[in-house]
């Protein structure tokens, strides 16, 4: 990785809108404040990797993004654009917005290449043919083409994963959103995933990705977020992160994973 | 012994309970998908209405919702839904009167299965940004009936035996024709409730069978 030193990857001039841009905000669940006051750009292109103990609000705070959580007060844009009310914008919004799970879910009564096809077929409306040859050549880049035919329970955790990623990638999304995507996996199939998540940091795709993958975070990542307690309380290059943490509690965090 | 059965049209008023099952069957499917999805629809008055419907048709006897649309909707409001004699009004009111019913029963068996499929199915195809309706036409209700196929069984053989209850408005299925049989034949009863019951289960088992081979192959193909 050649970008690593640099604070921000892609260009950000003042022409083009932050791919992500947050303001203000919050999100409750009931009484308990799960996002407090989130500001945040993330550039085209860049890569951050969102950090933080257990239940300090990453996923929120990732699913937020696409409205998958609403949130409750403030502003999220995407590509410049304030996220819609439920609804037809808002489902065209998604559709830019590519999303890999923790536990894949892939669909599980459709075979592989039919989960790859049917988001650019029904949303996107593309033919069946090109999809399915887009799905093919999205399939062989992940490495999974001669699993084509088969149904999710057939394939292997790391398979699966991969198959959610050229899933989300057929869609031809601007940012791609990871929440813990190898978290569920076997520990010999962690690598697969983050090798296809690495190259697809290097083609210069805008990506959040909450991971508890030091390397890949040192490796691959522009920007670590950590969070705690809602908040965001750093905000730094993955080197300042992991050699100069200033807030005890990523001091404390960092302690606590790196020591395992 | 059995030369009375030529003086009856068996076969003819079997038929009749056939033809009034798949033509419930089908509408209750329908009509049931459509209050299961009112049920977990987002909008507020959708579930409102699927969900006071169900506890409402549900509790009412069947007897009653079969009369209510003889009396109230054809001989009161004057709905024949089109049909040009009486015995055709009263065949196609008695399927009125079954969809409305067994839909529920549909609706609430879709609905089990329904909360079956995990959350994250739909988060995924959100994400994608299908719509609501897509999500549960393509997602979520496929994978719902494969979990409900046993239970949607058990609502189709009631069903089946149901149909009996149109006999309370004149349809001429089997049940009517088996009163009367019993009041003419009064000295071979115990042979026609055999027929008549040997009839039903012959119309049952199939249905039983058939869905759990389907059951069979859908688990198979998870
Ligand atoms: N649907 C929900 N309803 C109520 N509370 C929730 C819900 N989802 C999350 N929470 C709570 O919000 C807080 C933040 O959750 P979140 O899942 O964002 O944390 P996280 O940082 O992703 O944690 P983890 O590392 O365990 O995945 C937690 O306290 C969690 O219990
Ligand atoms: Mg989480």
């Amino acid at each position: 990785m050649s970008t690593e030193a640099s604070g921000s990857g892609g260009a950000s001039t003042a022409t083009t809108p932050p791919m992500i841009k947050a303001t203000a905000a919050d999100k409750y669940f009931g009484d308990l404040h799960v996002l407090k006051d989130i500001n945040l750009e993330v550039p085209r292109g860049q890569v951050v990797v969102v950090l933080g103990p257990s239940g300090s609000g990453k996923s929120t705070l990732c699913r937020a993004i696409n409205r998958l959580e609403p949130i409750n007060s403030g502003t999220i844009e995407v590509d410049g654009e304030p996220l819609p009310a439920e609804g037809k914008a808002l489902a065209a919004l998604r559709a830019d917005v590519g999303m890999v799970f923790q536990q894949f879910n892939l669909f599980s009564h459709k075979s592989i290449i039919e989960n790859v096809t049917l988001g650019p077929v029904k949303v996107r409306r593309v033919s069946q043919s090109e999809a399915r040859t887009t799905a093919m050549e999205l399939l062989e880049r992940v490495g999974i083409a001669d699993q084509a035919e088969k149904y999710p329970a057939q394939l292997s955790g790391g398979q699966q994963q991969r198959a959610a990623i050229a899933r989300a990638l057929a869609m031809k999304p601007k940012v791609m959103l990871f929440d813990e995507p190898t978290s569920a996996l076997d520990p010999e199939m962690v690598q697969e995933v983050l090798d296809t998540m690495t190259s697809l940091a290097d083609e210069g795709m805008t990506m959040v990705v909450v991971t508890h993958e030091m390397g890949f975070a040192r490796r691959a990542a522009h920007r670590v977020l950590f969070m705690a307690d809602g908040e965001v309380v750093e905000d730094s290059t993955p080197q300042d992160f992991f050699s100069n943490p200033k807030t005890d509690r990523a001091k404390d965090f960092l302690g606590k994973i790196l020591t395992h | 012994m059995f030369d009375f059965l030529t003086e009856y049209d068996i076969l003819g008023a079997f038929w009749v309970t056939v033809q009034l099952t798949v033509y419930s069957a089908i509408g209750s499917l329908i009509w049931g998908t459509i209050l299961a999805g009112m049920r977990v629809s987002p909008v507020p008055v959708m579930r409102a209405f699927g969900t006071a419907y169900v506890n409402i048709v549900r509790n009412i006897p069947l007897t009653l919702v079969i009369i209510a649309m003889s009396l109230g909707l054809y001989q009161t409001l004057n709905v024949a839904l089109g049909g040009n004699t009486i015995t055709a009004t009263n065949f196609r009111l008695a399927i009125l009167g079954f969809v409305l019913y067994t839909s529920t029963f549909v609706c609430e068996s879709l609905r089990s299965g329904i909360n079956t499929v995990p959350v994250g199915q739909a988060e995924a195809a959100r994400a994608l940004g299908l719509g609501f309706g897509q999500v549960l036409r393509m997602i979520v209700l496929p994978q719902a009936f494969r979990s409900v196929i046993g239970p949607l069984t058990s609502v189709l053989i009631a069903l089946t035996k149901n149909t009996t209850v149109a006999s309370t408005i004149g349809v001429a299925e089997a049940s009517l024709l088996m009163s009367e049989m019993t009041e003419n034949e009064s000295d071979v009863i115990g042979l026609v409730f055999m027929i008549f019951a040997m009839g039903f289960v012959i119309l049952t088992l199939p249905v039983g069978l058939l869905l759990g081979r389907v059951a069979k192959k859908a688990a198979v193909k998870r």
